[in-house]
């Protein structure tokens, strides 16, 4: 399904807030153009993996970051321009957070932060990133009224949409269901299934049949490591490299 | 509070209904004291307002001459203007200042920074107004003379600088306070799209946080026409249509500061100063009702 050309590497990657671990030092690899799934227990440092992909861990002060991140070769540890990293980088976080302004200007944030100024290059921009979150036949007719105001379900969809409006090479997205019906959540996993084909993904859920119907492959995290990480068949078998990982997907713990 | 609390237990089924009966008439009783204050100031000014003041005369004519032995003359045109151009020079200078410091303390700076400029700040804020006074008396009125080659140091532009300092204070703490009021969840959002931080601050947060920072705004304009002993001491006190800000003005408040004390009880002088009062008194509520519309205008916009 996915190419061989690595995207991310990740090498011994630590974090701790002041003394609390919450990874100790884990590496592996996403390929371009996968769905990764990273599935695991509450604190077990999911969502921090992903901060550390797009520096946003800088926002914890008491953050301590060791290891690397690599994308595309490059340490985004030394990339001096972290907004233009940023930009690379779609970020869907678990509850959604609709900036207090118009449906039209959060999609159009950040294409506009990025410089991009016309008219029509933004309605069309935001037209297909509706589109693509499968949001724009309920908004169409309201895109100038406020994006808080939309349901939990629908504000999600368009921090999606948000996410994808720079274009990111790659999408993070963080427990995106938890706020949304099963319904739209279906929805919301197609889009990410022809989503593939353009960008890599990075999945982290808490619902271990979202990444079994979603993902490649899926890593496993707990208490702070990597137990396993492999493709689909064989984390979601009968014989995975791990005891633990056959343990929590079969819901046996956690 | 031990003892209060039982009483309210042994008044039993009513304790209820009393307290909030208390409560209402605390909420009240805000309302009650603006009209009590206004209707003193009134009463003792509504004799000349309503026989012998020509109210026209009053509004438009600069000539304030209330002690003149053969010609009376009670026009306050240019008290209202130098009120007016104090204030508006002090808000030029104090608005950008103050929202830009609030925006550095709030947005830029780091946490000891922070916590340094606040005590600062917050110092600044408490210094008496008659210190303020003193110090456009002294310092500013020299380094007027000096830097611009004028006669006199004070006037209006010194009165403006002084209030502008006494404003800043205000504007930064009541700024900062609407900016830090705006959820972190909202930067992070923004500047994991990629925003950079004054990309954030413009586009997020200003947006955000507009009522607030105009409230703070307003705080300051409020302190600024109010202001009295500063004004009084630094301005000139030389009643004067302004023609530049290196002209001496006075203001409404001064001119009740200061005449106050000398005016006979009862006299049209001493009625036509509560006059002023309740002039000043319009104007205040004037520009927080405009507030208010403005910033009900702003809410259902966005």
């Amino acid at each position: 399904m996915h190419n061989s050309k690595k995207k991310i590497e990740i090498t011994d990657l630590a974090v701790r807030y002041g003394t609390m671990e919450a990874l100790k030092g884990i590496s592996f690899d996403v390929y371009e153009n996968e769905i990764l799934g990273i599935i695991g227990p509450a604190q077990s440092g999911k969502t921090t993996l992903l901060k550390t992909i797009n520096r946003t861990i800088e926002f914890e002060p008491t953050a301590h970051v060791s290891g690397s991140v690599k994308i595309d070769g490059l340490d985004v540890q030394r990339i001096k321009n972290v907004n233009q990293l940023r930009r690379r980088i779609g970020m869907v976080f678990p509850l959604p957070v609709g900036l207090p302004m118009s449906i039209y200007d959060n999609v159009a944030f950040a294409p506009r932060t990025a410089g991009i100024r016309k008219r029509s290059e933004l309605d069309e921009l935001v037209e297909r990133c509706l589109q693509q979150a499968a949001l724009w036949d309920e908004v169409k007719d309201r895109l100038n009224s406020l994006g808080t105001k939309l349901s939990g379900g629908q504000q999600q969809r368009l921090t999606i949409a948000r996410a994808l409006s720079h274009q990111p090479e790659i999408l993070c997205l963080d427990e995106f269901s938890i706020a949304v019906d099963p319904v739209t959540t279906m929805r919301i996993e197609d889009i990410l299934k022809e989503l593939r084909s353009e960008i890599t993904i990075l999945l982290v859920t808490n619902l271990v049949q979202q990444a079994r119907r979603l993902a490649d492959r899926t890593a496993f995290i707990f208490e702070s490591k990597l137990i396993e990480i492999g493709d689909n068949d064989v984390i979601f078998s009968n014989t995975p490299a791990s005891r633990l990982t056959y343990d929590y997907v079969n819901g046996t713990f956690g | 509070m031990r003892t209060i609390v039982n009483i309210f237990h042994q008044l039993g089924r009513w304790g209820e209904p009393v307290i909030e009966g208390i409560i209402r008439l605390c909420g009240i009783s805000a309302i009650i004291f603006v009209f009590g204050i206004f209707f003193f100031v009134f009463r003792e000014g509504m004799g000349f307002f309503f026989g012998g003041l020509d109210i026209v005369e009053f509004l438009t004519s600069p000539e304030w001459y209330p002690t003149s032995v053969s010609n009376k003359r009670y026009g306050v045109l240019a008290l209202i203007a130098g009120t007016f151009s104090v204030t508006v020079l002090a808000m030029f200078l104090a608005v950008p200042f103050g929202l830009g410091a609030a925006i550095f303390v709030s947005e830029f700076c780091g946490p000891k920074l922070k916590e340094t400029l606040k005590i600062v700040i917050e110092l600044l804020a408490a210094i008496p107004s008659v210190v303020w006074g003193f110090i456009g008396l002294t310092v500013m009125n020299a380094l007027i003379i000096d830097l611009f080659n004028v006669p006199i140091g004070l006037t209006m532009l010194n009165g403006g600088i002084i209030l502008a300092l006494m404003s800043v204070p205000i504007i930064v703490s009541i700024g900062e306070d609407a900016l830090k009021a705006v959820p972190d969840s909202y930067r992070e959002a923004a500047e994991a799209l990629g925003a950079t931080r004054w990309q954030v601050v413009y586009r997020v947060l200003l947006p955000t946080a507009k009522n607030g920072l105009l409230a703070a705004v307003l705080l300051g304009v409020g302190r600024a026409v109010g202001e009295t002993m500063a004004v009084l001491m630094t301005t000139g006190h030389a009643v004067k249509m302004p023609t530049s800000p290196f002209d001496s003005v006075r203001t409404l408040t001064a001119t009740i500061a200061a005449e106050l004390g000398e005016a006979a009880v009862g006299s049209d002088h001493y009625r036509v100063l509560f006059i002023i009062g309740v002039l000043l008194f319009s104007i205040t509520f004037i520009v927080n009702f405009v507030t208010d519309l403005v910033i009900k205008g702003i809410r259902e916009k966005a």
